[in-house]
């Protein structure tokens, strides 16, 4: 009897402490403080304008009446044929050393960036991760021979290949997202493998295996999602590496070629009129660098919203003495010995 | 199939290899994890078993669960030789033996919803889909005790005890013959172990389960099991019927386990003399010859070294129980004294 009444009494204490929490998913905490740092929100902020920007680039184009690729001898060039500064005859930016609107093709450019980031990230991070899951998992002779690949592609001069790939093929845009997805998915299948590989030894990959479950449904829906958090940092890293990667070879003529704009062949125009056109290089190259940084800052907001010591830290911060004496030392890291569950708890608290 | 024997284990070996790290690797050694263990789990029963830490209890209730190779001898369940089949073959036995795991936070997965994790046989073995499953999980959720409700939850905002309840109706999902429990309570507060083992029998009582159940713990195996087995560094010390095994243990590791134990009875605490173990368990990668147990033996003899006792049922037990001694102890031996003169030579 003694153990029925200790049952009830026991449950009825588990009952109502799961009224009280209040549940939250790792994704809606780790918004919750990725909201409450000014930077990273600052950075979604001028991504979202960045991509509606390129977005609506033609619609910009129309309003301002300037096609892109359309020169303008007469309004958009000096007597000496030189480019016309910012707000002159109505091109808001200036123009370009053939009279074209400067902000008409750098909004054109960033369609270019923006698409080469994103696509290139989206294709690596697919075969990093495919690549990372299987080596990590099956070990042995898969892991041996995926392994040495990826260290073979981190440890390439890539600049160099990717130039001669770029002569060999031709530039084209299919081929600088190739070249340059080949080149970023090695970084993100390493971390991946390490992480299956402590992953693969936890107790519910075992219940999963006991269940029956076959290699790929362990790795896609038991591992995946336990590595979503350190996938989407690093991609949301990448893209602005790709960015660069692909100004970068526009700018040594092998990218993007004219008179399709991107940024990195804008900037190699200006370079020759910096002396007269000031414009025609500031803008352009403050586009790829506030698009480069704001995609940096934003993942590295990710990764501190992500990783549950920072909360601690924030929380000390503000919410003063309480928080900063229950953090480090006592309750969370203690009862809660997997990082995972000291998220949420932390969360709750 | 009227076999009363649901699992027969027989010589049971599984050595892990010990190789050295770097490119090419040799191996230099094996771990004698389980070395030679035959046993029966009778159906609708449970078998406890026993032994400390590293002896290879784990490993046994793996190699029957086919998660691990077995080096060599079989395991039969159910009729149906199943040692070492691949995943494929596997598959049809997968359903009808599950786990139930130590830890209750490691074994499930922190980013899976509860209602995922539990519906996992389900979706594995393509028996039960769409909304029929939800159903289902809702009804294992309301067997074991938990809201159903909480059916959209992650296992974080559960407690130890509701999570080794997540445990149990996941296991219990497909309807298995057989439950390997490998210390299912030791993780949890001694008044949700309660809840949880009162939880288990009434489960093995409705639906006929047959339990394997690992657990350092005697009093906790004392509780639940029907048989029980001790284990000492891979080998079968000594194995019965719960009540013989227990009242009168004849080999001098079970006697010192139970010694060991703490009793609820202060009185029987005080009275009772604590049979000190000298020295650690040995590695098993290199076993002591003879007898395992014999350099920590109170009544080790020359013999002990020299030659492996077998199990065999000693003068005045039942024939179930069996014990690998040379000299088993007999009833009203005091093994503290015998310990205390050994020490003193």
């Amino acid at each position: 009897m003694s153990i029925t009444e200790m049952e009830f009494q026991a449950s009825s204490v588990e009952g109502a402490s799961v009224q009280t929490v209040e549940g939250r998913s790792q994704w809606q905490l780790t918004w919750r403080r990725l909201r409450s740092d000014k930077v990273a929100v600052a950075s979604m902020i001028v991504i979202v304008i960045m991509v509606l920007l390129a977005i609506f680039a033609p619609a910009v184009a129309a309003l301002v009446h300037h096609p892109v690729d359309t020169a303008y001898p007469n309004t958009g060039e000096t007597a000496a044929g030189n480019p016309v500064g910012p707000g002159t005859n109505g091109f808001w930016l200036g123009t370009d050393d053939t009279g074209r609107d400067l902000m008409v093709r750098i909004l054109y450019g960033a369609r270019i960036s923006l698409f080469v980031g994103i696509v290139t990230t989206l294709i690596a991070t697919v075969a990093g991760v495919t690549v990372g899951l299987m080596a990590g998992y099956f070990g042995g002779i898969i892991d041996t021979v995926l392994a040495r690949f990826t260290d073979a592609v981190l440890a390439f001069p890539y600049v160099v290949l990717a130039l001669a790939l770029a002569v060999v093929f031709g530039p084209s845009l299919s081929v600088i997202i190739g070249v340059i997805a080949f080149f970023s998915w090695a970084g993100i299948a390493r971390i991946v493998r390490g992480q299956t590989l402590s992953l693969k030894e936890k107790e519910y990959i075992e219940a999963a295996r006991s269940l029956g479950a076959g290699p790929f449904r362990i790795m896609f829906i038991d591992i995946l999602p336990n590595l979503l958090a350190p996938v989407l940092v690093l991609a949301t890293l990448y893209i602005p590496s790709a960015v660069v990667f692909e100004a970068t070879l526009s700018y040594l003529g092998l990218g993007i070629q004219p008179p399709t704009p991107s940024w990195g062949n804008i900037l190699a125009d200006a370079q020759n009129f910096y002396q007269v056109a000031w414009w025609y290089v500031v803008f352009p190259a403050a586009a790829l660098l506030i698009t480069t940084l704001a995609f940096n800052l934003l993942g590295d907001g990710i990764r501190d919203a992500m990783d549950p010591t920072t909360e601690r830290l924030l929380a000390s911060r503000k919410g003063g003495r309480r928080r900063l004496r229950r953090g480090p030392v006592g309750g969370p890291s203690a009862e809660f010995p997997d990082p995972d569950v000291q998220v949420a708890g932390g969360g709750v608290i | 199939m009227t076999d009363d024997v649901l699992v027969r284990v027989d010589n049971l070996v599984k050595y892990f290899p010990v190789r050295t790290s770097g490119m090419i690797r040799r191996t230099v050694g094996q771990v004698q994890a389980v070395d030679g263990v035959s046993l029966e789990i009778p159906r609708g029963k449970t078998l406890g078993l026993v032994g400390e830490t590293g002896c290879g209890k784990s490993t046994l209730a793996r190699c029957i669960a086919g998660l691990l190779p077995v080096t060599s001898g079989t395991v039969n369940f159910d009729g149906s030789d199943i040692t070492n089949l691949s995943r494929r073959r596997m598959i049809p036995y997968r359903r009808e033996i599950q786990m139930i795991f130590q830890d209750p936070y490691g074994s499930l997965n922190p980013r899976r919803r509860v209602g995922a994790i539990i519906g996992d046989p389900f979706a594995i073995h393509k028996t039960v889909t769409g909304s029929e499953r939800k159903r289902k999980v809702q009804e294992l959720m309301e067997r074991v005790g938990l809201n159903p409700e909480h059916y959209n939850r992650f296992p974080a905002e559960f407690s130890g005890g509701q999570r080794q309840r997540i445990g149990v109706a996941r296991a219990l999902a497909l309807q298995p013959k057989l439950i390997i429990c490998d210390e299912p309570v030791s993780a949890l507060d001694v008044s949700i172990q309660a809840q949880v083992l009162n939880l288990l029998s009434d489960l093995q009582r409705d639906f006929g389960l047959s339990y394997l159940f690992i657990a350092h713990d005697l009093e906790v195996v004392r509780h639940v099991s029907d048989e029980v087995m001790v284990m000492y560094l891979g080998r079968v010390a000594e194995a019965g019927p719960k009540a013989p095994v227990y009242d009168n243990p004849r080999h001098p590791y079970t006697a010192a386990l139970l010694s060991a134990a703490p009793a609820a009875d202060p009185e029987t605490a005080a009275t009772r003399q604590r049979i000190l173990l000298t020295g650690d368990v040995p590695s098993p990668i290199d076993p002591p010859s003879g007898c395992r147990f014999h350099p920590r033996c109170p009544k080790a003899q020359d013999l002990c070294g020299q030659e492996e006792p077998q199990l065999e049922v000693k003068a005045g037990d039942v024939t179930s129980h069996v014990t690998a001694c040379h000299f088993p102890v007999e009833a009203g031996e005091n093994l503290a004294t015998v310990a205390s003169r050994r020490e003193g030579l």
